[in-house]
């Protein structure tokens, strides 16, 4: 290989440094071991080639779209309008007609590529090669951000977006699948999904662009985003959330394995000798004991009492984390659970054994109005609303997890009630869904509820899990 | 040995021996023989990830060594043993026989005892030894202490174990090894290292209908299209246990023995036990796909 002259060892050490970048853990062993893989297979296939890195790179499915983005970023499908520019102009003649050569971004054009769309996304199956090119088409077009010298143009699948606005075709889609024999409801959700598909190579799309333009190290760093486990709970979207909503389960059930487990191993050395078993081994080794058994130790359980700020700013957070406490219920011994916004109100019967998930979202959404009398976030009055009316909650061996950003809209916050509160529990704890540096900011009331309680930074799945495996223990 | 050509012929080969290999998955198994580097495969329960190491037996005409991981498994059940019982009657048969004219003395039965003749070899052991081309399974290994994980990394970087009293094994002939997990625990980084990694999910709803067409000999189009439409849409749901292949390959199965030609609201609902394990999960369905209530 001639990589000195090609730059394709740089291009393929750019990659590695920008995955390491993301959070992957890319080793030397990897590195090496992904050069020998590519060795041997053809070049040809881009998803061969793609195959080839994941299965030497990628360890975990987590980090898989983290992956995609970059390769695509840095190993493009195509460069600048792609190929099939050349071949689009002759397509586009026969409908485009009156502007005779390159497609002009004007009304017209703007009414005929959203024709053509519609066309190209209709029907029962996609070709998403068109597809792709379509999405190239529209950032080239309608996402130009022209800049005054090289190397300052940029694109914006946002603009794009905006303006040919696709989901305004989801009535059009709709009507033609539904004409196919599609019912409503199933017809809807497919167009949906279609248009979803196609937004989502638009954005690919405008970060090739940028990334030909400004290096693939710039995109790297800036456009990414994280994996779902990595992304805070204050900035995911609606679709990310529905995503960590479906992480949620899985995620509980290995903590608890993961939990059952490292208490197994942990007690087995130090549990007391079971004597029967150990002397009844011993007989198939003539009388000696080579292999101990020992008696399983009772696990030790928590009393769980949760406290919820369920404000619209924190809402989100709040979903994520009683789900996932209530998920991991085995774990505690008994668990209640309160959610307040400026009153308190129990929702510990929301969590059915066996319920289903949605529900519980969606009895907790209407649970919470019961928490608002004023409607503002108030913790002061709501520590010692709870001080009244649910102290029987907190007994000496119960652990209070309090859920909230302290954004207290600069009321009185009684950091006596919770002093009390504290104080009749063995261990508290608040987990803050904003960044430690944005604590003590406006009316942020972290610092002076973080000197009676041990505040803990909260702000994805990876450091939700590791607090409730720290707690549990 | 060459246990695949290229991508193309990983992926024809698979499919005679009755696996349909996405592009993916035929790549990823034709790169793990041929840089000789054991296969880790995740991905949700019944998606065919023990399937894919019996087909690549049958595709190569390797024999199939299996070591179902579980809780508890430790180095006696996966690597060797020696026969205690055998070892016994060994020593008493030579005091036995040595009272007369002095006998066997101690040093020929210690050696004697510690040779082949006793030794029990569990899988893991196996597969190295073997001369002829071989594929060792290694199912479930998420169940494992991570003790065991420790054992693992020995074998499967240098295919080789050290036995105290008999020396280092050393593999003449490398394994193709898969490992399979459903991620209940995160592996160790080590073992992840010395593994190529594929997660298999989900196949497209042509490529699944394609498998339940190859397994389930009898099923016409039209109910296969409907039945791989419907597992799609349950999949979009949230469920406890999503349906996987294994569970539509159940289902089929079921529609051909009860003879329903079509998948209707009422045929669903009477089947649905085929497919989800679970009560919220069977109310969940009902309620979304509008079933009347079976």
């Amino acid at each position: 290989m001639s990589a000195e002259q090609s730059g394709l060892l740089d291009r393929h050490l750019a990659f590695v440094e920008a995955l390491r970048g993301a959070g992957l853990s890319v080793s030397l062993a990897e590195d090496l071991d992904s050069l020998a893989a590519l060795g041997t297979v053809r070049w040809g296939e881009r998803a061969t080639v793609r195959d080839a890195f994941a299965a030497t790179m990628v360890k975990k499915q987590a980090q898989r779209t983290t992956f995609d983005a970059l390769f695509d970023v840095y190993f493009p499908a195509m460069v600048g309008d792609g190929a099939a520019s050349a071949g689009d102009q002759e397509a586009g003649d026969a409908d485009a007609g009156d502007d005779g050569g390159a497609v002009r971004d004007n009304a017209s054009a703007l009414a005929d590529f959203r024709d053509r769309l519609a066309e190209a996304l209709d029907g029962p199956q996609l070709d998403e090669a068109e597809l792709r090119r379509m999405a190239a088409e529209m950032v080239g077009v309608f996402g130009a951000m022209p800049g005054r010298g090289p190397g300052l143009s940029s694109w914006s699948a946002y603009t794009a977006l905006q303006r040919v606005a696709p989901q305004e075709l989801v009535d059009r889609l709709v009507a033609g699948l539904m004409g196919e024999g599609a019912d409503a409801e199933d017809a809807r959700r497919q167009a949906n999904r279609r248009i979803g598909s196609f937004t989502a190579m638009v954005e690919d799309d405008a970060r090739r662009r940028i990334a030909e333009e400004k290096g693939p190290d710039h995109v790297a760093d800036v456009a990414v985003r994280p994996s779902i486990d990595k992304l805070a709970f204050m900035a995911a979207r609606r679709t990310d959330l529905d995503e960590m909503r479906k992480e949620i389960f899985p995620l509980a059930r290995r903590l608890a394995t993961r939990l059952a487990k490292e208490q197994h191993s942990r007690h087995a050395r130090t549990a007391p000798l079971d004597f029967r078993r150990t002397v009844r081994a011993s007989i198939a080794t003539g009388g000696v004991p080579i292999t101990t058994h020992h008696r399983p130790k009772r696990p030790h359980r928590t009393d769980l009492v949760v406290l919820c700020d369920v404000s619209g700013s924190v809402a989100n957070f709040a979903q994520f984390t009683l789900l996932f406490v209530f998920a991991l219920r085995e774990v505690f011994q008994s668990m209640r659970a309160f959610t307040f916004i400026d009153h308190v109100h129990e929702v510990t019967g929301h969590f059915r054994p066996g319920a289903d998930p949605v529900d519980v979202l969606s009895d907790l959404a209407a649970a919470a109005s019961h928490a608002a009398l004023w409607g503002r976030t108030n913790y002061g009055r709501a520590f010692t609303k709870f001080e009244e009316s649910h102290l029987d909650a907190l007994t000496p061996k119960t652990t209070l997890l309090i859920l909230g950003d302290a954004r207290s809209n600069y009321s009185d916050l009684h950091e006596d009630a919770l002093k009390r509160l504290a104080g009749s529990v063995k261990r508290a704890f608040w987990l803050n869904p904003e960044h430690e540096r944005n604590w003590g900011t406006g009316d942020s009331a972290a610092p002076t509820y973080g000197e009676i309680v041990r505040m803990i930074e909260c702000r994805n799945l990876t450091q939700l899990s590791e607090f409730v495996h720290d707690l549990a223990w | 040995m060459n246990w695949f050509d290229a991508p193309a012929d990983a992926a024809a080969r698979l499919a005679t021996a009755g696996y349909l290999a996405d592009a993916a998955t035929a790549t990823t198994t034709y790169l793990a023989g041929a840089l000789e580097k054991p296969l880790l495969l995740e991905g949700p329960a019944g998606v065919g990830k023990t399937e894919l190491a019996k087909a690549v037996s049958r595709a190569t005409g390797a024999e199939l060594v299996r070591l179902q991981c579980y809780e508890g498994l430790d180095e006696a059940r996966a690597l060797y043993e020696w026969n205690y019982k055998k070892q016994l009657l060994r020593i008493q048969a030579a005091n036995a026989g040595g009272s007369g004219e002095g006998g066997v003395d101690w040093d020929a039965t210690h050696d004697d005892i510690f040779s082949e003749e006793f030794l029990l070899t569990r899988p893991l052991l196996t597969a190295i030894r073997r001369d002829e081309p071989t594929v060792l399974l290694i199912d479930e290994v998420d169940k494992t202490d991570i003790e065991v994980e420790g054992l693992l990394l020995e074998v499967l970087s240098d295919f080789q174990v050290t036995i105290p009293e008999l020396g280092t094994v050393a593999a003449t002939r490398r394994p193709f090894v898969v490992l399979t997990s459903n991620a209940s625990r995160e592996l160790s980084e080590a073992v992840k290292r010395r593994c190529l990694y594929l997660h298999i999910d989900y196949p497209d709803a042509a490529r699944e209908r394609q498998i339940l067409q190859q397994q389930v000999p009898g099923l016409d189009d039209r109910i296969a299209e409907q039945l791989v439409a419907t597992v799609g849409r349950l999949r979009e749901l949230e469920l406890k246990k999503a349906p996987s292949i294994a569970e539509s390959v159940d289902w089929a199965r079921t529609l051909i023995a009860l003879e329903i030609r079509d998948l209707d609201e009422k045929a669903i609902a009477d089947t649905l036990g085929a497919v989800l394990k679970h009560q919220s999960d069977h109310q969940r369905a009902v309620k979304e796909l509008k079933l009347a209530r079976a």
